[in-house]
């Protein structure tokens, strides 16, 4: 009897397990289920909550009051949020294209001259590197009276660099700290999509008299375009919500040169005043920009297919 | 053996029953500060009151001031903010708004507590429509700070410092003897035609950057010597920062590095800032406030106070004070109460006056302040003097829109010191700015 129940009950199992493990759908769904939970309890509902608190007057303290679009009303006239949407392009051209083409040419030298694991792993840390931690020691480095970098600069004649004190400069430091940063994670990432490349492509394009440049335009960046287009998106991504770097060095200064869209949005709950709703207007406003440029991005790059599958 | 024993368990489970039992008794009440040197005598204040209140704990609690004021509105919102807590005058405004600190008029009126017994003008800083949001501390006042060895470096008796004049148009006799103070790598001083800006070996001055909507150690000090005001009195609406005096102060002080070279450019003062310039001994003179004295005083070489300069209508330091407020989501009422009161009573600021740290809000106790450093063999009086002159001090320019101001003030202001506009352009519109938010 007890016997018999049992044997039922792993018939049952089993049958449970077999419909799913069949069917990929389900199956699909329980391997992105500890992602998903993550994904709507700590992004979509704050993200929906977000926009709703958009339309309200709400200091935190008190109850929001609906008051319909005025927060965007109340932005869009204020010239410091358009200027810090300047701010931020600029700061995005500055370390976008650095950036990227420096983390190529690392990926390009390691492929050539030594993919040694010690080497990637020096190449990835200063991204292991807290961002807090980067720029204070950046701070410290490029001090104008105490820094390393101005001692030697003076010393061999070019003179002191006022970096995050100047605001002419001060953008471009911001960027020059955070591409040290990330090229390396970079440089890996791109390493690995040129891994895939097969090496007979390159084999037979000399053989038809390629020289090396026709070889990189025309062979290893088609063929690398999925990656590096993962490689842009993200990194667009995060460029366009920098923070921490001007947390810790500049706060927004001097005369409000690198008040960038985010510091912006910090300033009006944090330092400016308590308004909830507008900050989240501009958080809405930055989200609709990043979906803009993401759906161009993709459709540019063609991110979703590979020149490869063409050669195989 | 094991009745023993057992008996032995019972009674250390009985001692450690009421044990519990009368930890839980008293009630804790926590209070934070920013300033660290003001520790030790603010702890010795909470043993003394514990002594008096058996069934009160305080918690004295010390956080930096770039955390404090996250913490605190923050501490708000989560209701987790510290019972009692230090409060500023340019924060306490919008805290009394967003109704979060407690009105304790009725508790004074209710516990008959003396609020004429500080300097005058102290306590009316806390009110507002007849409420009252704390009892004041401390005060502070402004005064020059020098370096005595780099006085001789450039040959300039610091006796100098007690006549100095200035204005907004040439910087008086004060200006010159900052031009004085100033050495190139070949020993010029500023006033020399040789002098080379570019290569200065110690400069006269060191501001602490342009000092933003109030500039209490950056400019206030000159500009309200004209007859200038920040804005139309306590609780004011219209500010005045698009007035010629403060325009021609504003420009004075930038001018020092942009034109004169006889200070950091701006971006050197706020790397490092002011103190630690001074204190690295290649500036020979600042203007700081009372509440930096210990800190100067641990310098590596000698140093002096003197009186401010006088300018057209004399010599005038902003007078600031700290209170104590209570947050109103405290479960503790009356024992915060208790502890403001006494904060404020002369027991306590007795104590907080023997340490020398701060000058507290009770005259007889600022006394013993004074008396403390010159037991040490030091002079402090010209802070002291400052504010008990006749006409000396203003008062905090308190308003609404605190941190509106700040954002719309540094940054015209910080445009000024870097050179890239005129006061003259910008002060205007920044004016403008500021009197909208009142509209």
């Amino acid at each position: 009897m007890t016997v018999n129940a049992s044997t039922r009950q792993t018939g049952f199992l089993s049958r449970i397990l077999n419909t799913i493990s069949n069917n990929e759908a389900i199956l699909g769904l329980i391997f992105v289920l500890p992602s998903l939970i993550g994904f709507t309890a700590f992004f979509a509902v704050p993200a929906v909550r977000s926009i709703f608190i958009s339309f309200t007057e709400w200091n935190l303290l008190r109850d929001p009051e609906w008051v319909g679009l005025a927060n965007y009303q109340d932005i869009f006239a204020d010239e410091r949020f358009w200027r810090s949407l300047t701010i931020t392009i600029s700061y995005v051209l500055w370390n976008i294209p650095i950036q990227t083409v420096l983390a190529v040419i690392m990926a390009l030298l390691m492929n050539r001259v030594s993919n040694s694991a010690i080497f990637r792993s020096i190449m990835i840390l200063p991204w292991l590197m807290p961002n807090v931690i980067v720029a204070s020691l950046f701070l410290w480095l490029l001090d104008p009276t105490l820094g390393i970098v101005n001692i030697v600069l003076d010393a061999v004649g070019i003179g002191k660099q006022g970096f995050f004190g100047l605001p002419d400069q001060a953008i471009a430091t911001i960027a020059g700290v955070n591409i040290w940063r990330h090229m390396g994670y970079n440089a890996v990432l791109l390493f690995a999509g040129l891994k895939t490349i097969p090496t007979s492509l390159y084999e037979a394009a000399t053989v038809d008299g390629a020289n090396a440049s026709t070889r990189f335009f025309r062979i290893t960046l088609p063929l690398l375009r999925p990656v590096l287009a993962f490689v842009i998106i993200t990194s667009v991504i995060g460029s366009f919500q920098i923070f921490d770097t001007i947390a810790v060095t500049t706060q927004g200064g001097p005369a409000g040169a690198t008040r960038t869209i985010i510091f912006y949005i910090y300033q009006e709950v944090f330092e400016r005043r308590i308004s909830m709703g507008t900050a989240t207007a501009a958080s809405t406003v930055l989200f609709l920009i990043l979906v803009t440029i993401t759906l161009i991005q993709n459709r540019f790059f063609r991110s979703d297919r590979s020149d490869l599958a063409e050669y195989s | 053996m094991k009745r023993q024993l057992s008996v032995v368990l019972v009674l250390l489970a009985l001692v450690a029953i009421i044990g519990t039992a009368q930890a839980q008794d008293p009630v804790t009440i926590s209070y934070v500060m920013w300033d660290a040197n003001q520790l030790p005598p603010y702890q010795e204040c909470a043993v003394k009151f514990q002594e008096a209140n058996p069934g009160i704990v305080v918690d004295v609690q010390q956080l930096g001031w770039d955390d404090y004021w996250t913490a605190i509105t923050t501490g708000f919102v989560s209701g987790e903010s510290p019972d009692v807590f230090t409060d500023h005058l340019a924060k306490y405004p919008e805290f009394a708004t967003l109704e979060q600190i407690v009105d304790i008029q009725p508790l004074v009126e209710r516990d008959g507590v003396a609020t004429d017994i500080y300097y005058p003008g102290l306590a009316d800083l806390w009110t507002r429509d007849g409420k009252r949001y704390g009892l004041p501390k401390d005060w502070d006042t402004v005064a020059i700070v020098y370096n005595t060895e780099a006085f001789e470096r450039a040959g300039v008796d610091p006796a100098v410092l007690d006549d100095l004049t200035w204005n907004p148009d040439d910087g008086g006799s004060f200006g010159q003897v900052l031009a004085q103070l100033t050495l190139d790598a070949n020993g010029n001083n500023a006033l020399s035609p040789d002098f080379d800006k570019a290569n200065v070996a110690q400069y006269g001055y060191a501001s602490n950057g342009m000092g933003g909507p109030y500039g209490q150690t950056e400019w206030s000090w000159l500009s309200n010597t004209t007859g200038w005001s920040h804005n139309n009195g306590l609780w004011g609406n219209q500010y005045n920062y698009d007035d010629p005096r403060f325009i021609g102060t504003a420009q004075w002080l930038a001018n020092l590095w942009l034109v004169q070279g006889v200070a950091q450019p701006l971006e050197e003062q706020t790397s490092l800032g002011r103190t630690a310039l001074f204190q690295a001994g290649n500036v020979a003179l600042i203007v700081d406030g009372s509440w930096m004295i210990g800190t100067y005083l641990a310098s590596e070489f000698p140093v002096g106070f003197a009186r401010l300069p006088q300018g057209p209508e004399g010599r005038r330091s902003m007078f600031n004070g700290l209170a104590d407020s209570i947050y109103v989501g405290t479960p503790h009422l009356e024992e915060s109460w208790a502890w403001v009161k006494f904060l404020g009573s002369r027991e306590c600021q007795d104590i907080v006056g023997a340490s020398g740290v701060v000058f507290p809000a009770i005259p007889d106790s600022a006394a013993i302040s004074l008396q403390a450093r010159l037991d040490a063999g030091i002079d402090i009086s010209p802070f002291v003097d400052q504010a008990n002159e006749e006409g000396g001090t203003f008062l905090f320019p308190i308003t609404d829109f605190g941190g509106e101001i700040n954002t719309i003030m540094v940054e015209a202001m910080d445009r000024v010191g870097l050179g890239e506009v005129q006061a003259a352009d910008v002060m205007p519109d920044a004016n403008a700015e500021v009197n909208a938010l009142f509209q």
